[in-house]
C-alpha cells in the first residue's frame, strides 16, 4: 500500500497499465511487469481472468478467454509473482472480479497478496456494503489498499461515501460503458472530470476505460492524478507481442 | 424461518447485488421503487387486467385422473402452459414492462436461452410499443431457430452472444454490458429469479400469481388451500418459485424443487446446481453454482435449454441449504420419457423442461390420499424437434 501512497505524492501524472495475467502466452505475466517497469510505467493493474467478466468489453473478454485456455489460475498466479519484488518495485494492483477471490478464500486471497508484495485490489463487483461489513478489516491486517469505481452517473452522496472507504485512490471511469469502448472525450466526460475534481475528494482519481493514446491520456489527466490504460495495451499485445511494448509505452508521454 | 427475502435483499446467505459500480444507479433506482410501484392500485389494476385478458389468466388447476391412478396419488396440474406464449415466463414479462413504464425507460433489454423468455419480452414490447433487444448464445440461436423467428416477427432484434460458450449465461453478460452502456433510458427485464437484488424478488413476486391461484382453486376442488406438496423444475427458477411463494413459510406444504441431471450428475453433462454446486457469484448474486476450484464458472448441459444454467437463484440456494427444499435431479431420458407418457396419458404435451418436474414419479413416491401439484410450466411445442428425434417420431 506504501508504495502506492508514494506515487501519489509525485507530482507528475500518473500512467497506469492493465493487462490480463496469462495473455498473450501463460509465462507473459513477468516479463509484461519487468518490460513496463523499465518502460516508465508508473504503477500497474494485472487482471486475474475471469469466465464471465461483466463490465468488459470484447478485447479484455477475450484475453480473459485465452488466458483461461493457456491455463492460468490464481493459485498460479501467485506462483508466478513469488519472486517479483526482486526485479519490480513499482506499485502492483490485482484487478479481478470476486468470485475467483472468494473461492480462493478472501483472507487467504488477501495473506498471499501481501507476502508477495501486491499493494491493492481492485474488485469491481464487491459492493461496498459487503466490503465495510465483511472485508475491510481483512484488506487492513494484510495492508491492502481497495480501491473503488464510480462513474458519471454516481451520485454525489454515494461518491463521497465511496471516497471515504478507499484507501489510495479512486477510480474513476470516464464515461458509462464497458472497458474498451470510446474513441475520445467531448464536452460532458470533462464536465464530469471537472465535477470531481471540484468535490475535492480525500482520495486521488484516476481515469480508466477508453484511455487508448496520448490526447486521450492528456485529456483525462488534466483534471486528474492519472490514466489507466487497458484494452489499448492488450491491443498491441495481441498485434505485437511483447515487443510492442516500448513503443508503446512511449508513445502516451 | 423466513423463506423470503430480507430487507438487505438475501435469503439467508444468498442474494445481494454484487454488481460493478456502473449498474449501480440503475439497480438502486430499481430497488427503491419496485415495491411502490407494485403496491399501487393502478399498477395491480392493470397487471391483473392484463394477466387476464391478455395472459388468459387464471390457468385452470387440472385434476389428472390417468396420470393420479399409475401412480397413486393426487395429481393436479397447474397449466402455465396455457398462457399466452406457451409458458410461465410472460407472467413475468407483463409486471416488468409495466415496471419500466412507471421508471419512465423507453428501451428494452433481455437475454434468453431456449428463446421463451425471449419471445415473452418480444410480445410484451410488440403490446406496449416498446424497442426490443433480445441477447441470445450464438449456439441458442441455431438450436432454437423457431423462437428466434418469433421475436423477429414480433419485432425485437436479436443479438448473438459471441462471448465465452455463447449460450444463455454469456447472453446474461451481454445483457448486463448493454446495460451498463445505456444506463439512462434502458430497462433489463431479467427472466428468471437470478440477477442482484431485487431482481430475484420481484420476478419471485410476479410469478407469484400461481401459488395465489393454486390456493383458490384447491379450495374450490379439495376443500382446503394447502396441498401436501408442490412440485416444480427448476432452472433459474422463476416458475419454482411462483409455485412455491404463498407456501413458503407454510411448513406443512412440501417443496420439491427438480433439476437438470443432463446424461447423469457426475457425467460431467449436467446442470444440477445443488449435487454440482459451490457458493459464489453469478449475474451480481450469491448464491449455488457451478464452477471450478477456480472459481470460473463452467458450462452446463441439459437437454432442455430452460435448463441449462449454471446457477439457480437465491431463494432455491437457500430452500436446498436450510432444507426446507427437497431436490431432486432428473436425467435427460427420465424427462423425456415422462414427457411422452403425460401425452399419451392426459393428452398434454409439455415443454422438456416441465418433463423433468413430471418424472419424479417414477421414483419419488407420494400416499394415496397427498395432493400433488406439478407446476406445468410450458407447453411442448418448442421442443417437438428435440422429441421428433429422441423418439424417432
Ligand atoms: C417451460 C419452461 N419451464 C421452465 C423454465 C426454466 O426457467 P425457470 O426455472 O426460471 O422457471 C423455462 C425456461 O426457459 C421454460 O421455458
Amino acid at each position: 500500500m506504501q508504495r502506492i501512497q508514494d506515487k501519489l505524492q509525485n507530482n507528475k501524472k500518473l500512467l497506469s497499465i492493465y493487462f490480463t495475467a496469462g495473455y498473450p502466452s501463460l509465462e507473459d505475466t513477468v516479463p509484461i511487469l519487468e518490460s513496463l517497469q523499465e518502460n516508465g510505467v508508473d504503477m500497474v493493474e494485472i487482471g486475474l481472468p475471469f469466465s464471465d467478466p461483466l463490465a468488459d468489453g470484447p478485447t479484455i473478454q477475450a484475453s480473459g478467454t485465452q488466458a483461461l485456455k493457456n491455463g492460468m489460475t490464481t493459485t498460479l498466479l501467485f506462483e508466478q509473482l513469488k519472486d517479483i519484488r526482486k526485479t519490480v518495485s513499482i506499485p502492483l494492483i490485482i484487478m479481478g472480479y470476486f468470485n475467483p477471490v472468494l473461492q480462493y478464500g478472501v483472507e487467504n486471497f488477501c495473506k498471499k497478496c501481501q507476502e508477495i508484495g501486491i499493494d491493492g485490489l481492485i474488485l469491481p463487483d464487491l459492493p461496498l456494503a459487503e466490503y465495510k461489513e465483511h472485508y475491510k478489516p481483512i484488506f487492513e491486517k494484510y495492508g491492502l489498499s481497495n480501491t473503488f469505481l464510480i462513474t458519471p452517473q454516481t451520485s454525489e452522496e454515494r461518491i463521497k461515501q465511496l471516497d471515504n472507504a478507499s484507501d489510495g485512490f479512486i477510480y474513476m471511469v470516464s464515461s458509462a460503458s464497458v472497458t474498451g469502448s470510446q474513441s475520445g472525450f467531448g464536452n460532458a466526460q470533462m464536465d464530469y472530470f471537472t465535477r470531481i475534481k471540484n468535490m475535492n475528494l480525500n482520495n486521488p482519481q484516476i481515469v480508466g476505460f477508453g484511455i487508448s493514446n496520448t490526447e486521450t491520456f492528456k485529456a483525462a489527466t488534466t483534471h486528474a492524478k492519472g490514466a489507466i490504460i487497458g484494452s489499448a495495451f492488450i491491443k498491441i499485445l495481441t498485434e505485437k507481442g511483447l515487443n510492442g511494448i516500448s513503443d508503446f509505452v512511449k508513445s502516451i508521454r | 424461518m423466513n423463506y423470503n427475502v430480507n430487507e438487505k435483499g438475501y435469503y439467508g446467505e444468498f442474494g445481494g447485488a454484487y454488481i460493478p459500480e456502473m449498474l449501480y444507479p440503475n439497480v438502486e433506482e430499481l430497488r427503491q421503487q419496485y415495491l411502490e410501484i407494485m403496491a399501487s392500485p393502478e399498477f395491480q389494476e392493470e397487471f391483473q387486467d392484463l394477466l387476464r385478458e391478455y395472459v388468459g389468466r387464471p390457468t385452470p388447476l387440472y385434476f389428472a385422473k390417468r396420470l393420479s391412478e399409475k401412480y397413486n396419488t393426487k395429481i393436479y396440474l397447474k397449466r402455465e402452459d396455457l398462457c399466452h406464449t406457451g409458458a410461465h415466463k410472460v407472467n413475468n414479462t407483463i409486471g416488468q414492462i409495466l415496471m419500466a413504464q412507471r421508471l419512465g425507460k423507453k428501451r428494452i433489454i433481455a437475454e434468453t436461452g431456449a428463446g421463451q423468455h425471449g419471445v415473452a419480452t418480444a410480445t410484451v414490447c410488440a403490446l406496449m410499443g416498446l424497442e426490443c433487444i433480445v441477447y441470445m448464445g450464438a449456439i441458442d440461436i441455431e438450436r432454437q431457430a423457431p423462437n428466434v423467428a418469433r421475436m423477429k416477427m414480433l419485432g425485437a432484434t436479436v443479438v448473438p452472444a459471441t462471448s465465452g460458450s455463447k449460450t444463455l449465461k454469456d447472453a446474461t453478460n451481454e445483457a448486463i454490458r448493454d446495460w451498463i452502456n445505456n444506463p439512462t433510458d434502458t430497462h433489463y427485464i431479467i427472466g428468471s429469479v437470478v440477477g442482484p437484488h431485487p431482481y430475484p424478488d420481484m420476478v419471485a413476486r410476479f410469478q407469484s400469481v400461481i401459488s395465489e391461484e393454486i390456493t383458490i382453486q384447491l379450495e374450490e376442488k379439495e376443500g382446503r388451500t394447502n396441498p401436501d406438496f408442490v412440485v416444480a423444475c427448476v432452472g433459474g427458477g422463476s416458475n419454482a418459485a411462483g409455485a412455491y411463494y404463498h407456501f413458503l413459510n407454510k411448513p406443512e406444504v412440501g417443496i420439491i424443487a427438480v433439476e437438470a441431471a443432463g446424461k447423469g450428475i457426475h457425467t460431467g453433462e449436467s446442470a444440477a446446481t445443488s449435487a454440482l454446486g459451490k457458493t459464489g457469484i453469478i449475474h451480481g448474486s450469491k448464491t449455488l453454482l457451478m464452477q471450478t476450484d477456480d472459481g470460473q464458472i463452467t458450462e452446463p448441459y441439459s437437454i432442455s435449454a430452460g435448463l441449462d444454467y449454471p446457477g439457480v437463484g437465491p431463494m432455491h440456494a437457500h430452500l436446498f441449504t436450510s432444507g426446507r427444499g427437497e431436490f431432486i435431479s432428473v436425467t435427460d431420458e427420465k424427462a423425456m420419457t415422462a414427457g411422452l407418457e403425460l401425452s399419451k396419458l392426459e393428452g398434454i404435451i409439455p415443454a422438456i423442461e416441465t418433463s423433468h418436474a413430471l418424472a419424479i414419479f417414477e421414483t419419488r413416491k407420494f400416499k394415496k390420499d397427498d395432493v400433488v401439484v406439478v407446476n406445468l410450466s410450458g407447453r411442448g411445442d418448442k421442443d417437438l424437434n428435440t422429441y421428433i428425434a429422441y423418439f424417432n417420431l
